[in-house]
């Protein structure tokens, strides 16, 4: 199987991922339950794993380091524990569900439309600031067509404008640079099972010094038990509930391996593999690919159609025939599907690790030659 | 029988600012260890830095960016 559906969650962990799971399974007691060797293991664990995200995302503090257990969690924690009734939001048309409907529930959201190759005027943000405008929420790379938004530049249009700046960096994180104090991220959403490569269940929150979020979610803390409300400080203030102890000991081995590696040798091998493969499919006739390729700086994505046939079908043809993985349908992306006019035959996804290789794409393009004839 | 005796405790507001100790403390070198907070203290649970009081100014430098509660003499 060849497996190309690595922004849905990267199939190939390293590893030394799967022994950390492993050996925290067989080691690990409740973090910050008690204080025996084994609760110290597991607290020891996810702090530590708390300070290389710091680092790998320059987050001033890493007990502003928070886990949920995904991006969505994530988001839904930073934008209703930011936004207050009466708040006026901006977002874009190319963002996930995990953005969208938190901000519909909200309301008071407007968008900066993408074209038809899903791309942003970046003026636009500007021009959508009202006077009660509170943040902007936004991806860092589209899930659909691997176009990378420049978040630094909407971070000074946010830091600017006295706005709170809210990342979604669910396709970017590991394999992008991300510096929450020179893009001016106030609030960066990750989750641990994509280019991360850790297990799935983990992920978080990165805060910036001096936001307050209120806790989406209260409960058991192993600390301050007698408050009647969830303690304010971070990172227990959003933290309720025993933490995915075994998921974050992989998670942490996720990011020594990334950090060994090196991020931009990881994305520049994506990237050399997604554009090996755009270049071999966009010529075929037939084939309809989606977003802007004028440019290398991707996210590992190239989304198409084959003719008119329906992605679902496609997509289930290369598993079946072909034994390629990919991703067809609204990739949750429903906003970003009416703009490229894409709604009724969706598309198939093909996003690539790092641990694919030329080989595997070059079978893709066959396949899709075949399909499209 | 548990034996007793004047001793040092820092305690903190999270875990993650116990952890943060402990890692400061190690890789400086200063005595002590994580306890469960004694309940002559707050009956709230978390952890406590036991140490002993004359490590008092090494735990006042170490902790001084770090998310501490409250330090006290007390015997345990």
């Amino acid at each position: 199987m060849i497996y190309l559906d690595n922004a849905a969650t990267t199939l190939h962990k390293p590893e030394c991922v799967i022994q950390a799971v492993v050996q925290a399974m067989q080691s690990m007691g409740n973090s910050g339950r008690s204080a025996h060797e084994e609760a110290l293991t597991a607290s020891r664990v996810i702090f530590d794993t708390r300070e290389k995200l710091a680092r790998l995302f320059r987050c001033a503090r890493p007990d502003h380091v928070i886990f949920t257990a995904n991006s969505t969690e994530a988001l839904n924690i930073a934008i209703a524990g930011a936004l207050s009734e009466g708040d006026h939001v901006i977002s874009t048309d190319c963002e996930h569900n995990s953005v969208l409907r938190p901000l519909y529930r909200h309301g008071n959201v407007d968008f900066v439309p993408a074209g038809k190759d899903g791309t942003v005027n970046y003026n636009s943000f500007t021009e959508l600031i009202k006077s009660n405008t509170r943040a902007i929420v936004c991806t860092h790379a589209s899930n659909l067509t691997g176009n990378v938004l420049d978040i630094a530049r909407i971070g000074q249009i946010a830091h600017a404008n006295g706005l709170l700046f809210i990342v979604d960096a669910s396709q970017t994180a590991g394999v992008f640079p991300v510096d929450m104090e020179r893009m001016h991220i106030d609030v960066l959403c990750f989750t641990g099972h994509k280019s991360l490569l850790g297990p799935q269940g983990t992920g978080g929150l990165c805060v910036a010094e001096g936001v307050e979020l209120r806790p989406w979610k209260v409960g058991g803390t192993g600390v301050q038990t007698y408050l009647e409300h969830q303690p304010e400080q971070y990172p227990t203030r959003l933290e309720a509930g025993t933490l995915n102890g075994h998921g974050i000991a992989g998670l942490s081995a996720a990011l020594d391996y990334i950090a060994e590696v090196g991020i931009d040798s990881i994305r520049q091998q994506e990237q050399m593999l997604a554009r090996r493969f755009y270049e071999g499919v966009a010529g075929i006739d037939g084939v309809t690919v989606y977003g802007d390729f004028s440019t290398t700086d991707r996210a590992p994505i190239v989304s198409l159609n084959v003719l008119d046939y329906d992605s679902s079908e496609v997509s289930d043809v290369l598993a079946q025939e072909y034994g390629i993985a990919t991703r067809p349908g609204a990739h949750c992306a429903p906003r970003l599907h009416r703009a490229l006019g894409t709604v009724e035959q969706g598309a198939v996804r093909f996003s690539f690790s790092h641990f694919n290789t030329e080989s595997e794409v070059d079978t893709a393009i066959a396949a899709i030659r075949e399909v499209a004839k | 029988m548990i034996e007793r005796k004047l001793r040092l405790l820092v305690t903190f507001h999270t875990t993650a600012g116990a952890m943060a100790m402990e890692k400061r403390c190690k890789a400086q070198g200063v005595p002590g260890r994580l306890i469960p907070v004694p309940r002559s203290i707050t009956a709230d649970c978390g952890m406590a830095w036991r140490a002993e009081l004359e490590q008092r100014r090494a735990l006042e430098t170490i902790t001084a960016d770090l998310d501490v509660d409250s330090f006290y003499e007390l015997i345990c």
